[in-house]
């Protein structure tokens, strides 16, 4: 693994999510029947964060929830070493005519985006379903588009984009590396 | 984490960490059946065959269930009105069905074994949901998931298991399942429905129920298996009841809270009293849903394997 270049240090990325809060709660015209719903691992940390910031502008209190997709991939029947591990939905508030914006760390396939839809609507009818990303690094599989961008990266097919939050990596940062063949 | 083997014939070698991750699957499905929409897309495009060969309401419905609530494809089989009933060989039933591009098999059999043998002339992932009086594996797995469920843990818990243990495939899976969960496993019932040296699997034994019931956390009460008694085991049912039977009144001069499991279908007022199992203190319909869950689980983590 080679670290090509670091795109958001902690400080930045802080910055990053301040402005999609902000964006999040214009677009919506306040935070009335908004809820924010994160995509497990990192969406759900970033998830957390938005609604922070959010609440603490508002004054609010914006519901939360967290997505597994797992059920729903369409690559789950391929050939893998390890079993996906299910790690658990929790939407604990009915979705129906609700705003949902969804939250993930890397748009890339949009492949998990459409799962994530899926599952939301077998969970309830909600009245719109946005997408909030940390990082979109382009290759879109699906005509998949996101509606607040913290930065857009333009990669080639063979980077990987690594986020690292300090909830589960120690760090706030946001690396492009080079991936290795072996 | 994955499951060592394709398929599940039995508890028995199935080791902690394994009946652990099934748990924690299971846990997620619970979570699926109590949306509004109770079915996933994960195992669309599979097909998957219950081969029934002996009578089952509870473990085809739940079994039947939980296939459709993955999306997979379900074809029914039971013996009245198949060619079993023509003269052909669990074999050549089994190879003629998958000849039809199927990729599970859930078999009950009155034959011990019969899913092994299904295991080694077919190429499908195979579950038991029962092989004579051999193993009852998911069975088992939903009783246990039940107990922890309740109690938040399973180590250190002593659960009976009472009634005809001779003839049962669910205590042989639960002693197997419950032993290597590191609970404190008994079984109580009449020395004719006790199969001798049963304590070299570790298992204590009561033939006093009185005695069980001051002695054990939970009571897996088993159904009095009429069909299987080709010999006489005890004088008469109401005898049975007599002395083994639980009653509201046992459980009451006991003074300790005791929980009450039934694997199903109950024997009203033969091995448990109507008010026993309709009381607060049984968990027999928590069983029946937890049942779906865990078959969901069982057939996730086999279905997505290659």
């Amino acid at each position: 693994m080679k670290i090509k270049s670091k795109i958001l240090d902690a400080e930045s990325l802080e910055r990053t999510l301040k402005r999609l809060a902000h964006e999040i709660i214009e677009k919506n015209r306040g935070i009335s029947s908004l809820a924010i719903v994160g995509i497990k691992t990192r969406g759900e940390f970033l998830a957390k964060r938005i609604l922070q910031l959010i609440n603490s502008i508002e004054n609010g209190n914006v519901l939360l929830g967290t997505l597994d997709i797992t059920l729903y991939r369409d690559d789950i029947r391929q050939k893998r070493l390890e079993q996906p591990e299910l790690k658990g939905t929790e939407i604990n508030f009915d979705i129906t005519d609700k705003d949902i914006v969804l939250v993930d760390d890397v748009l890339y396939t949009g492949r998990t985006v459409r799962a994530a839809m899926d599952e939301l609507m077998d969970l309830g009818r909600p009245k719109t379903i946005q997408l909030a990303v940390l990082i979109d690094r382009g290759h879109r599989e699906l005509p998949i588009r996101a509606d607040y961008v913290g930065k857009n990266v333009p990669t080639s097919e063979t980077e990987e984009v690594k986020v690292l939050l300090k909830e589960c990596d120690n760090e706030d940062a946001v690396f492009i590396i080079e991936r290795e063949f072996v | 984490m994955k499951l060592k083997s394709r398929h599940l014939l039995g508890l028995k070698g199935m080791d902690r960490n394994e009946i652990e991750f099934i748990f924690d699957t299971a846990l997620n499905f619970r979570e699926v059946l109590e949306r509004p929409i109770k079915k996933v897309p994960t195992l669309q495009g599979k097909t998957i065959v219950n081969l029934f060969f002996e009578s089952s309401t509870r473990t085809r419905i739940s079994f039947e269930l939980a296939e459709r609530r993955l999306s997979a494809d379900v074809v029914n089989f039971s013996v009245s009105g198949s060619s079993v009933a023509k003269g052909e060989t669990l074999k050549d039933t089994a190879r003629n069905i998958e000849a039809m591009k199927i990729d599970m098999v859930v078999i009950r059999h009155s034959s011990p074994g019969a899913a092994m043998f299904l295991s080694r002339v077919l190429k499908s992932s195979i579950i038991n949901a029962g092989d004579g009086t051999h193993e009852h594996p998911t069975q088992a797995l939903l009783d246990m998931f039940t107990i922890k469920e309740k109690f938040g843990k399973i180590d250190g818990l002593k659960v009976c298991i009472v009634g005809d243990i001779l003839h049962s495939r669910v205590a042989l899976s639960n002693i197997f399942g419950l032993k290597t969960m590191g609970a404190n496993v008994a079984v109580c019932g009449p020395r004719t429905l006790i199969p001798r040296d049963l304590e070299k699997l570790g298992v204590k034994v009561y033939y006093d129920i009185n005695q069980a019931i001051r002695n054990s956390d939970v009571l897996n009460v088993l159904r009095i298996q009429l069909e299987r008694q080709d010999r006489v085991f005890f004088p008469s049912i109401r005898e049975y009841h007599l002395y083994f039977g639980i009653t509201k009144e046992r459980i009451e001069k006991n003074n300790r809270e005791i929980i009450i499991m039934h694997p199903g279908p109950i024997n009203r007022d033969v091995e448990i009293s109507a008010d026993v199992a309709d009381g607060s203190q049984s968990l027999i319909l928590q069983q029946v849903l937890n049942g779906v869950a865990v078959r969901m689980a069982v057939l996730y983590l086999l279905g997505t394997q290659n």
